[in-house]
């Protein structure tokens, strides 16, 4: 059994601290919180109802608990339209933060697949075919003459959310009215009956099982009368709240994609204008949407998202990024270019459909592991932000009320707030959007511009399946490889001479990458030159293969495909093999796993962690 | 008599070394390419020495650590997020630029001015710890000056280990050529001890030691005087990183001694 047991965590002696506030995860959304929360303390230093009740005589004590090691380390360049974070900060445009400028040009291109590689439906060959010959689109790419009203972000900015989140936590901290801790991570969330009291630390000092070693330190219990929950779609303590209580009816997350990016420095004859910005579809798979954000000082954001969608089981982030960059009308630009930084994550994609109990007894939960991404207007910084705000503002009218953070209390004040904003008008336009595409891709898109054009009135019926169950089996997925050369890929993985997945991505085609040593690297040399993944010592294993007879009888291991920094791999045994000192904690692992044990949930289980991908200028 | 020392640790906040780092030069000269956006810590050597600092005032009681860094408050202030959970220690902060491409006499100058004015500092207690050599393309001469415009003349370089006896005299371990050490025993406060890496693991971070440094961490931010280095005529005529090559193959069943023996193989060429 891989993990301490129920009996030693009890029996374990554990420091206390009683906060009035503890939250978990240091992201927008709970920049948004903190920053509201600490003006209104800040504002109002004599008021009574904002002090202390953990510490008399002083203010509130807020803590936050990050898990990287850096509060500007491990995300990613972003365009948002930035409503509620300019409500925040209206002068936000001249703080001279790095890497941000105002959008100055808009497109959305339809990439066509200059290899053959590309796993197009026949109606979208016919389709490629019209465009390059009575079209005759230039650099295999169709620009769309419009961008829709939906996915527009002019008037909006481009902007880096670690130099963002970066100064947004200096700000904080010089208030002196939050702490925020970086590489320190909370394990779960404290119940008690129906009611959260807090929060539990990571234990330090173990070995890969957790169980107590040299220097060992348990976690300590943070009890706090609230606790905000803002960790993201992976976070420990949001599923350890979503494991107690279950989700609300009909609700489930399903859909996900890993977003993998590298930021670039471009050519110094580069024409690009800051504030370009690009979406694109259509290649290296269809199913895969890319973009290139343009910020100031010639550096550009570029990626992908590999939604779970993607029925491939041999999908592999880093791969088709690399050919996604390589794309004509992409490469006229980046060629010559360096990357300065890369990273990924997972998206959890379902928005409302996966949105959790947004409260309970003592907890609240905000951004994108609330279900605040809106997946229609492929927008989820500032969204998640606005719920931070609001939930900010609910916690200080219940403290001005006297009154305490119950379920209701905090429906009536927080929930209230998101369900008649903006936030929410969009996830319910958005609710549907994207469904056509669990029928395809051209589908997919139909259902998106219905959804896009009539607010979510009009979408595309579709049955969302668990993301296990969203990939394909080898055999099904690969069929139309010739007689043989599946096997012989299986082979040649099982001889450790190269992975499934790149030996399945040659054999459908796709050409070797020549690697130039700037910006087509080897994916370990991208961990390396593109940040420095944190692994601090005497932390427990993160990443739980549950049950080991279904790994064993596993044929696809979409898990070591989609491992962004190459962390699961092929391990000498049945089992795969999982080395801590790479992972990104991208999460990609949690729901690429064509396991399941209970139907529902993968077979492997990510975990509280440190550390994690230290990128600079994500 | 017990033995109480008042320990102040110099150290830098330097960019993560981890980062790709990139000289570039600018109007003012040398520095990194896009040095503010770097993700900033400790100089690596002055960490193990605050590390001692704080092992050694815990064994003896009533002793209190000063930690004294000169830098832009915001990066000290991202330190602090991590250091400060580390050990217990009062911030002595110094508003300065960031880097280390100044003159060591004058950034000598605003440390060695900042120790000098910590309230209740026993000069007669002090010990100055700080990396011995920097991370922070500092001159290495800098720990050196600080003492010496302290008065304080008892100086060791490259320390390893440090043993206090009854009497208040104390044992140092110095690193010499030849992978040895070189053993000295100095009668007792105040000395300059700039130490390399130490015996002590990277302490697990501990809340509580958190709650309780903040609570010192932003006053002593906000009171931070701001200083201007001098230049002194100093200039530098070229700036270069270590030249880095990096050759990344995978390979299975190759035995260890085979692997260390290509890359020593491969050092040396």
């Amino acid at each position: 059994m891989n993990e301490v047991s129920a009996e030693l965590q009890q029996e374990i002696e554990r420091q206390q601290m009683d906060v009035d506030i503890a939250c978990v995860g240091f992201g927008p959304a709970m920049g948004g919180f903190l920053t509201t929360l600490t003006r209104e303390m800040s504002a109002h230093p004599e008021d009574p109802a904002l002090s202390s009740k953990a510490a008399p005589g002083l203010p509130l004590q807020v803590l936050c608990y990050e898990r990287s090691d850096d509060i500007a380390a491990g995300v990613s360049g972003v365009v948002t339209g930035g409503k509620a974070i300019r409500a925040s900060f209206p002068e936000i445009a001249s703080a001279g933060i790095p890497m941000m400028g105002p959008v100055t040009q808009e497109k959305i291109v339809y990439l066509l697949d200059p290899i053959g590689a590309s796993r197009r439906s026949a109606v979208l060959r016919a389709g490629d075919a019209v465009l390059r010959n009575l079209l005759r689109v230039e650099h295999n790419a169709f620009e769309l003459p419009y961008t829709p009203g939906f996915l527009e972000k002019h008037g909006g900015m481009v902007m880096s959310i670690g130099q963002f989140n970066q100064w947004v936590g200096t700000e904080l901290m010089g208030s002196g009215l939050a702490q925020v801790w970086p590489g320190t991570p909370v394990s779960t969330a404290l119940f008690d009956g129906s009611e959260v009291k807090g929060v539990r630390l990571a234990d330090q000092g173990v070995d890969r099982k957790g169980n107590p070693d040299a220097g060992f330190m348990a976690g300590m219990d943070v009890h706090a009368e609230l606790t905000v929950v803002g960790d993201g779609p992976v976070g420990a303590v949001g599923r350890s709240i979503d494991r107690k209580f279950g989700m609300p009816n009909g609700h489930a997350q399903h859909e996900w994609a890993v977003g993998m990016k590298m930021v670039v420095e471009l050519p110094e004859d580069t024409p690009l204008e800051a504030g370009t910005v690009w979406h694109t579809f259509g290649y290296p798979e269809p199913e895969i949407f890319g973009f290139m954000y343009v910020h100031p000082d010639r550096l550009a954001s570029v990626g992908i998202f590999v939604p779970s969608w993607l029925g491939n089981p041999g999908r592999t982030s880093y791969r088709y990024l690399q050919h996604f960059m390589q794309h004509p009308y992409l490469w006229r630009y980046l060629n010559g270019g360096t990357m300065r930084s890369w990273g990924a994550k997972s998206l959890a994609e379902s928005g409302a459909n996966g949105e959790p109990f947004l409260v309970g007894d003592g907890y609240a939960r905000i951004g994108e592991g609330s279900g605040s991404t809106n997946m229609l207007t492929g927008s989820g910084v500032d969204e998640a932000w606005a719920t931070g705000v609001q939930l900010a503002e609910g916690v200080v009218e219940l403290l001005r009320a006297g009154k305490p953070f119950t379920r209701e209390n905090l429906e009536a004040t927080y929930v209230r707030r998101r369900r008649e904003s903006s936030v929410e008008r969009g996830a319910q336009a958005a609710k549907e959007a994207r469904n056509g595409f669990h029928q395809g891709f051209v589908r997919g898109l139909i259902g998106m511009g219905l959804a896009g054009m009539t607010k979510g009135k009009l979408s595309v019926a579709a049955n969302v399946r668990p993301a296990y169950k969203q990939i394909d089996r080898l055999k099904k997925f690969y069929s139309r490889l010739e007689p043989g050369q599946l096997e012989k890929a299986k082979q040649e993985a099982a001889s450790g001479g190269r992975t499934l997945h790149d030996a399945l991505m040659d054999a459908c085609g796709w050409p070797e990458v020549a690697y130039d040593g700037k910006l087509l690297v080897t994916q370990q040399d991208a961990l390396l030159m593109g940040g420095k993944v944190q692994a601090a010592p005497g932390f427990a294993d993160h990443v739980i293969f549950r049950d080991h007879a279904l790994c064993a009888a596993c044929e696809e291991r979409t898990c070591i495909a989609m491992c962004s920094g190459q962390a699961i791999t092929r391990g000498d045994g049945t089992m795969p093999a999982f080395d801590r000192e790479k992972c990104i904690h991208c999460g990609a692992c949690l729901w690429n796993c064509t396991q399941s044990a209970d139907g529902e949930h993968s077979n492997i289980e990510f975990r509280a962690g440190a550390g994690g991908l230290h990128s600079a200028e994500n | 008599m017990a033995n109480i020392f008042h320990i102040a640790v110099c150290a830098s906040v330097v960019p993560d070394p981890l980062q790709t780092l990139e000289p570039v030069t600018g109007p003012t000269g040398p520095g990194l390419k896009n040095e503010m956006m770097l993700p900033a810590v400790l100089d690596p050597w002055a960490a193990s020495a605050l590390y001692e600092a704080a092992n050694l005032a815990a064994a003896h009681a009533g002793s209190k650590v000063y930690l004294v860094t000169l830098g832009p408050k915001a990066k000290v202030q991202q330190v602090m997020m991590t250091v400060a959970q580390k050990v217990p220690f009062e911030l002595v902060a110094v508003d300065g630029p960031l880097g280390g491409f100044t003159d060591a006499h004058s950034t000598a100058t605003a440390l060695a001015d900042a120790i000098a004015a910590i309230p209740g500092l026993d000069r007669e207690r002090l010990l100055l710890f700080g990396g011995w050599e920097s991370a922070s393309r500092g001159a290495g001469a800098t720990l050196q000056i600080v003492g010496e415009r302290l008065g304080v003349t008892d100086q060791f370089q490259g320390v390893d280990q440090i043993t206090v006896n009854e009497d208040g005299s104390f044992e140092v371990l110095e690193r010499v050529e030849g992978g040895k050490h070189q053993v000295s025993v100095c009668a007792g406060t105040p000395a300059v001890l700039g130490w390399a890496t130490g015996n002590l693991p990277e302490p697990r971070n501990n809340p509580q030691v958190g709650m309780a440094n903040m609570r010192g961490v932003m006053p002593a931010l906000q009171k931070a005087k701001n200083v201007k280095l001098n230049a002194n005529g100093l200039s530098y005529v070229s700036v270069s990183l270590p030249k880095q090559q990096r050759v990344t193959r995978v390979v299975r069943d190759v035995p260890e001694d085979e692997i260390a023996r290509e890359i020593v193989q491969w050092i040396a060429e």
